[in-house]
């Protein structure tokens, strides 16, 4: 790890400012990429601007027909939220599922999304809840959020606040993990909501995306039979020692399938 | 007493320091004024180094010195050394091109070592090693062995032509040509043995410091076998005195065989040591250890099995590519030859057998013993083979198998492959494991599979292997450097507790528990006063390490001779203080009585006796202590049957691994707890090397693609069924406690009934290890398995 300076602001306003002064500045989350990168000598910002101490970008509210996420609120938070289990029970299911305790324990909802990793599991839920997503500057849909491998819309300087997700009539999240990471392979969230069935499908391609073939097939008929048949396109899958394209692209058929099996209970 | 003694599963006395973080691993270890060493390693799998430049790097801030293999070789410090001559069939030795412990001209795998920087904290060193800049000449790599032994292939070495280490054969080609012709079947396959990496928990460490005043230097360090590699590197690297030299291997986290070997790490801590004066300190990360600690296995095989009409083995013919990487590893030339082809009988009466093995360097991290070192790739072979027979001949597995197994009345049994196995009972561990993986009630188990659309198989393997690692004169006739027998000192204290001291070293087997044992049980001491001492060459006499599940048979053996010296004194001791004649003294539980009388006095007397020697016998040396020696008569042959049962998810290629049995014959078992620990382990390795673990490099690049455990994948509690694990005895007739040892036999057994069972179900033998879920639905796609199962 290279030496860096440490804030940690108590306000949006203070770390914006900290990270605009910085020649080469970083918003420390979780820390659960960032912090094993700078440990591998990956990465060498200047300054790290801990969110941490910003009060009002952690906890978890239920209201209204939707839930909403603090930025800075742990996996393993939302994993054992009794409101979250309640409201949305495949949301809790699949913060309960990423890493280990000790990720969990550490990692948020903001860092995950800002990342924008492909094999991470929260934007699968986003998308496939057609989630808000508040910023320090604005709103951003979930279609608009995610823009590309690690790539998101955010701006330079501009902070994930909170994550305000519709509660549907019925979801399901199923992974497949990579053997060896564990990290998302294949995911599929399916969800039944007020605006009709949408499929996210996450770990498979090199950013999260909707199944418009699958969305429409559920929309006729919320069943894991309305799947049969429906192909993905291998070249828009990722390849790697663990998946050849055409493995990716079957697993979606399977996984999603099961997504639809766990919506249905 | 007897709840302590042999036979006994007692607590790991090694546990509690282990478990409250209390243990003391050489990383724990720091050294006043010590510095940090921090390597520069090749990007590169190939290349020439064309020029070093470190000027900048030696000028920043805390850097003590910056070496290249210049340095290195200006000092004349001599290359890493290969302890085991092999050789080839002509009679030639092995080629075992110079391992300088930093990088000359040539740089032969990524990882490989190409400068050192000292500096006086670890980040200093780790900045001043990203400032040298290196200028290379890239060149063409080669990595797997088929690729190596073209011709036109890149050379590896120069010396090395056409990258062949050696080419050697085993056994009787003449009377194993003549089986075949007469064969009535044959059965062909072709095995990959796919490469491992080693993966202890903790990584490779080292802290040298000279004293120049007294002239001797500590090296601290991650090793198997301390005393071995104080030899290698005073009578070989350095040309130093043994006795200005010590190794201490203090508490060590697991090795699995990695760190039996002399690396260049140590060795550049050890001459930095001295050249600086100052402590020298090198602890690998992650990424080092997958680069640089030893791999394991990587063949490419293809077997042939003659069998005549009744199903009874003829003959075995055995052809094998084996991966050396890029230099050859202390010990790995017998790896694959007489680790290897010695077992190819297997448990079976198969009159003849006749392999050929070509050693290949290739532009990879070296290859050496891993967990079960040579016997594991000869199971593989037998055991698939054997069941690909089976099918072939639309035989049970279980009843092909007993036709051929070394019957219980043939030992000792010579096999055509130089081995002579001491004692067994195949047959009843088969059965026995039969039983308890409800054999009988596998059918309707694969029909209640295939209902819910999944691939349901079951798999046997029955192992041999040779332990008890091994007899001098045998190993010496075969090429090894050194010899392989054990030493073991007991010696009492005044108040009756006793210090044990042996030559092996525990890394995991739980020594300090085990040794323990056995002396308490011989002398009648409690457990709680008997400290085990280990891995100090300073403390312990000289000994051979822990490697080839050989403890307990050899060193366990070494101490029963000293605790029988330890007896013979204590009986003078005794008769004079109960005034009888020594002839009429007997020892039993700690208590040496005479014959007859009610006259006994207990050991700790005795010892205090022997200390405080005031009423004494006139003619005998006070003191209380013994050392022995143990050179092992022959090897020790541990055997049994493991059943593998696996179900295949059709839709994903998931395997699942739904039931293992093990029934297993160590001989005489010390510790039981310990002892299923041991094959627990072993069998999560083995289930690791079947379905989940294997080290890829990049055939065009020579890149490590499996660098990390994001890639590189270590099996977990999720993936591992819970095991039955049965055991029966057959005490091994030609040492003193009738044991053969423990710690190989899962990764030697699992490989090949997993794989049994994969193939049963798939319905071919065409997939190779790691059978991942990628590769497993390959298989179902090309053979339409899918739609069956629906």
């Amino acid at each position: 790890m290279y030496a860096f300076n440490y804030h940690r602001p108590a306000s949006l306003a203070d770390a914006a400012k900290l990270l605009g002064s910085a020649t080469d500045g970083k918003f420390l989350a979780g820390g659960q990429t960032l912090l094993p990168t700078l440990k591998q000598r990956l990465a060498s910002p200047s300054d790290l601007v801990d969110l941490n101490g910003i009060a009002e970008l952690n906890g978890i509210t239920v209201s209204g027909g939707s839930v909403t996420i603090g930025a800075t609120t742990r996996h393993a938070a939302v994993a054992a939220s009794a409101e979250v289990k309640k409201a949305i029970p495949a949301l809790a299911k699949l913060a309960g599922g990423i890493g280990d305790p000790q990720v969990r324990n550490m990692g948020t909802i903001g860092g995950s999304l800002a990342n924008n990793d492909p094999a991470a599991d929260y934007p699968g839920a986003v998308l496939g809840l057609g989630a808000m997503i508040h910023t320090s500057k604005r709103k951003i849909a979930a279609d608009d959020f995610f823009t590309g491998m690690f790539e998101t819309a955010l701006e330079e300087g501009e902070i994930i606040t909170k994550v305000e997700f519709p509660i549907p009539k019925r979801a399901g999240y199923v992974k497949f993990p990579n053997p060896a990471s564990r990290y998302v392979m294949v995911g599929a969230f399916v969800a039944e909501t007020a605006n009709g069935v949408r499929v996210a499908i996450n770990g498979a391609g090199p950013c999260v995306f909707r199944h418009k073939e699958m969305e429409a097939a559920l929309s006729k008929s919320f069943s894991a039979d309305a799947l049969k048949g429906i192909k993905t396109d291998p070249d828009s899958m990722n390849n790697d020692i663990h998946a050849s394209s055409e493995y990716r692209a079957h697993l979606v058929g399977v996984i999603a399938k099961r997504a639809v099996q766990a919506a249905l209970g | 007493m007897t709840n302590q003694g042999i036979g006994q599963s007692v607590r790991r006395k090694e546990d509690f320091r282990f478990i409250t973080g209390q243990g003391h691993y050489t990383d724990d270890i720091n050294r006043p004024g010590q510095l940090y060493a921090a390597f520069l390693r090749s990007p590169h799998a190939f290349a020439k180094i064309r020029a070093i430049r470190a000027d900048a790097a030696k000028k920043m801030p805390g850097v003590v010195a910056v070496f290249t293999g210049q340095d290195v070789a200006a000092d004349k410090v001599g290359g890493l050394i290969c302890g085991w001559t092999v050789k080839d069939k002509k009679g030639e030795p092995h080629k075992a091109p110079k391992h300088d412990i930093i990088a000359v001209d040539h740089v032969r795998h990524v990882g490989d070592q190409v400068a050192v920087v000292i500096a006086e904290s670890l980040t200093q060193a780790k900045d001043a090693v990203e400032a040298i800049e290196v200028d290379y000449d890239v060149l063409t790599p080669v990595v797997d062995v088929v690729s190596a032994l073209k011709p036109g292939a890149p050379q590896v070495h120069a010396d090395a032509p056409g990258n062949l280490c050696y080419d050697w054969d085993f056994g009787d080609k003449a009377a194993t040509e003549a089986a075949f012709a007469k064969a009535a079947h044959v059965t062909k396959i072709d095995l990959v043995n796919n490469r491992l990496s080693p993966n202890p928990m903790e990584p490779r460490s080292a802290i040298a410091e000279y004293d120049p005043g007294a002239d001797t230097t500590t090296v601290y360090t991650t090793s198997q076998n301390p005393h071995v590699l104080r030899l290698i590197l005073c009578a070989f690297v350095f040309g130093l005195p043994e006795s200005k030299v010590r190794v201490i291997a203090p508490d060590v986290g697991g090795g699995f065989g990695s760190k039996i070997f002399n690396y260049p790490e140590e060795t550049v801590c050890f001459w930095a040591a001295r050249k600086l004066k100052k402590p020298v300190k090198w602890t690998s990360d992650r990424t080092e250890a997958f680069l640089t600690d030893a791999h394991g296995r990587d063949h490419v095989t293809h077997a042939e099995l003659a069998i005549d009409k009744d199903g009874k083995f003829l003959a075995l013919r055995v052809d094998t590519k084996a991966n050396m990487g890029a230099y050859l590893s202390t010990f790995a030339s017998a790896v694959p030859t007489y680790l290897y082809a010695l077992l190819l009988a297997g448990q079976y009466t198969t009159p003849a057998v006749y392999a050929e093995v070509k050693a290949v360097f290739t532009n990879t991290t070296p290859v050496d013993a891993y967990r079960g070192a040579g016997r594991p790739e000869a199971t593989y072979v037998v055991e698939r083979i054997v069941e690909a027979a089976a099918r072939e001949l639309k035989m049970d597995p279980v009843e092909l198998r007993k036709k051929n197994f070394v019957p219980v009345d043939a030992f000792p049994y010579q096999t055509p492959v130089a081995c002579v196995y001491d004692s067994g009972q195949y047959a009843k561990a088969l059965d026995e494991a039969c039983k308890a993986a409800d054999y009988a009630g596998f059918a309707k188990r694969k029909a209640e599979s295939a209902r819910k659309g999944k691939l349901r198989g079951i798999g046997f393997c029955a192992y041999i292997e040779a332990c008890g690692i091994a007899p001098s004169s045998v190993v010496g006739s075969l090429g090894a450097g050194v010899g392989l027998w054990e030493s073991g000192q007991i010696r009492f204290n005044a108040t009756g507790t006793v210090f044990v001291y042996t030559g092996s070293h525990s890394h995991g087997q739980g020594h300090e528990t085990t040794f323990a044992q056995i002396v308490s049980d011989k002398l009648g001491v409690p457990l709680e006063n008997i400290e085990v001492v280990h891995g100090d060459t300073a403390q312990v006499p000289m000994g051979m390490g822990t490697y080839g599940s050989r403890s307990l048979a050899v060193g366990g053996s070494a101490l029963m001779r000293a605790a029988d010296k330890i007896i013979e004194k204590g009986k003078k001791i005794a008769a004079h203080l109960m005034e009888a004649s020594v002839d009429d003294v007997v020892f039993d539980k700690g208590t040496f009585s005479v014959k007859g009388t009610d006259k006994q006095v207990p050991m700790a007397q005795v010892a205090f006796t022997a200390y405080v020697p005031h009423n004494y016998p006139a003619d005998l040396e006070p003191g209380l202590e013994a050392s022995a020696f143990y050179d092992p008569a022959n090897f020790t042959f541990p055997a049994g049957v493991h059943i593998a049962e696996v179900e295949i998810d059709s839709d994903t290629g998931v395997t699942t691994v739904a039931n293992w049995v093990a029934v297993d014959d160590f001989g005489k078992v010390i510790n039981p707890m310990i002892v299923e620990g041991q094959v627990h382990g072993g069998i999560a390795q083995g289930i690791g090397q079947a379905l989940l673990e294997g080290v890829v490099y990049d055939p065009e690049s020579g890149q490590l693609l499996t660098a990390s455990f994001l890639d590189y994948c270590m099996p977990r509690a999720d993936n591992l069924p819970s095991y039955k694990v049965g055991m029966i005895e057959t005490p091994c007739p030609h040492n003193p406690l009738g044991v053969k040892g423990c710690g190989e036999a899962g990764a030697i057994a699992a490989p090949a009934a997993l794989m049994n069972a994969i193939t049963d179900a798939l319905g071919t033998e065409d997939i190779t290890m790691p059978a991942t879920p990628l590769k497993v639905w390959k298989v179902i796609q090309s053979r339409h398995l899918a739609a069956a199962a629906e």
